[in-house]
């Protein structure tokens, strides 16, 4: 046998052993509070038209009662703290003796913010996340201390504006005056860090669907985030999960807030264009 | 002496105590991926390197492949193929090849690269996120691939 017909053994291998245990994203549909319709599948944006033909929210990749748990806000763990933000959203706080609610009104009102973060911000002349601007209204705005970028408030009060937007497509913007940061969040996505020498698309991109070890692999789309996970029992931030994969590539890790991860946010965000914003979300 | 005592615990999980007599990781010769020569000059142990494809903390080789052979191990991977019958399928150059560093076999492979030492982007010191200091070694000992190829060199058809 030459290393051709060799090499093709180990493809059918692995197609015999793939279609015996394929761990299928589950059939079924997200409606929260049998109100709130959650679109978990749809075509890719076209940016990904040569990669993939569909995208799919990591909710379709946990098991039934994990889902379950995020299709009923008395159920959905990562809530309390929603509240929790209600109340700070009111609360005024800084210099300013200013609150949230001051200038942007109820929370509601921010329904619609969260699905185009992050963005270009042309007064600030650089692409910033939610965590950002929330970060640049407490300076700026109410002469307040900074949250620190994944602390407990600040995750809290994303979890308040994904919720007030869940539903919505996602619809970050990856042209004009965003494309180069596009651009660089798009070279980390696929550079293999690390000395396992992984990139984020060899895991989610090449082999979603697959089990590495016990974790069934989802596409690692962040339209759910913040997440509320099992594991460590509190809301995750989307660049702290980042900065977890990283580093279990056996890599030095970027830091939260960094310009890598913003720009990698607004990467992987836009590869969940047309997904719903449905943060927080259940997850292992 | 106390240097490399420190060096020890630093790498656990790591390739450990390097011997001056293996080749070392940048001195592998590879032909079509495989590499003839052993890289220790000891004859593998099969038991042990059932150890290091199974446990988590060594080679973790089934969090990508199934071994059928090794059931006690819950949760084995899909992301390669399932390593039944590698030995009857590659020679234990192949395999030496292919554990050693599988991108000199199969180019591109998501398979990492067991003994290799440099080329890294961005090299962490283990899981801990932090950038890797002067402990960075191979993922397995030059023995430890030793011990992989003897006991995939079993799995026959
Ligand atoms: C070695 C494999 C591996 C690599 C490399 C990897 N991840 Fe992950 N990732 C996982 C696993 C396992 C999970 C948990 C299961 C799941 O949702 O896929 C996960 C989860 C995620 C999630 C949460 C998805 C959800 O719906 O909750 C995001 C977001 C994510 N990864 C992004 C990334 C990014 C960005 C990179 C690259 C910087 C990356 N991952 C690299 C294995 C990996
Ligand atoms: C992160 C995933 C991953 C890990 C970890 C991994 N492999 Fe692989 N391995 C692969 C992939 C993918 C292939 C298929 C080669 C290709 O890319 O075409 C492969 C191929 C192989 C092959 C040839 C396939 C055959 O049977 O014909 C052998 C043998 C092998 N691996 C052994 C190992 C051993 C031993 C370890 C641990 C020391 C290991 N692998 C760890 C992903 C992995």
């Amino acid at each position: 046998m030459n290393k051709f017909t060799k090499g093709l053994g180990a493809c059918m291998t692995a197609i015999i052993v793939a279609s015996g245990a394929m761990a299928e994203p589950a059939d079924d549909n997200l409606v929260i509070n049998g109100d709130i319709e959650i679109v978990t599948r749809t075509a890719a944006p076209a940016h990904l038209s040569d990669v993939m033909d569909e995208v799919m929210s990591g909710w379709l990749f946990r098991g039934t009662e994990t889902r379950a748990m995020e299709s009923d806000d008395f159920d959905n763990p990562g809530m309390i703290f929603v509240e929790q933000a209600e109340d700070v959203w009111n609360t005024a706080d800084g210099s300013e003796g200013k609150s949230c609610a001051d200038c942007h009104g109820a929370s509601s009102e921010m329904a619609g913010v969260r699905p185009v973060y992050p963005k270009y911000v042309e007064a600030a002349g650089e692409v910033r996340t939610m965590e950002m601007a929330i970060n640049d209204c407490r300076e700026n705005r109410m002469g307040a201390e900074k949250w620190k970028y994944t602390g407990g408030d600040m995750v809290n009060m994303t979890a308040l504006m994904a919720s007030v937007s869940r539903g919505m497509p996602v619809n970050v913007a990856i042209d004009g005056p965003a494309q180069s940061t596009w651009e660089q969040g798009k070279e980390i996505y696929y550079t293999r860090f690390g000395q396992l020498e992984l990139s984020c698309a060899n895991c989610h991109e090449d082999n979603y669907g697959n089990m590495i070890r016990a974790d069934h692999l989802s596409q690692g789309q962040i339209n759910g985030f913040p997440a509320y996970r099992l594991k460590n029992t509190k809301l995750n931030a989307v660049q702290d999960r980042f900065k977890g994969c990283v580093r279990d590539t056996r890599a030095e890790t970027f830091a939260p807030g960094s310009p890598e991860f913003v720009a990698l946010e607004l990467y992987v965000g836009s590869r969940g264009n047309g997904l719903s914003v449905e943060g927080p979300s259940v997850r292992n | 002496m106390k240097i490399s005592i420190l060096a020890l615990v630093a790498s656990v999980g790591l390739a450990a105590n390097a011997n001056a007599a293996d080749i070392a990781p940048t001195a592998v010769t590879y032909v079509d991926g495989a590499v003839e020569a052993s890289l220790t000059g000891t004859a593998g142990n099969p038991e042990e390197g059932a150890k290091v494809v199974g446990s988590k903390q060594l080679g973790n080789c089934v969090a990508c492949h199934e071994v059928s052979a090794l059931p006690d191990i819950a949760f084995q991977g899909m992301i390669g193929p399932a390593l039944d019958g590698a030995g009857s399928r590659w020679s234990e150059a192949d395999l030496r090849g292919i554990v050693a560093n599988a991108k000199m076999m199969f180019e591109g492979t998501m398979m990492p690269s067991f003994y290799k030492d440099t080329g890294y982007i961005r090299p962490g010191k283990a899981y801990t996120g932090k950038a890797a200091d002067d402990t960075l070694g191979p993922l397995l000992t030059a023995q430890q691939v030793e011990d992989v190829v003897a006991y995939l060199a079993t799995l026959k058809d």
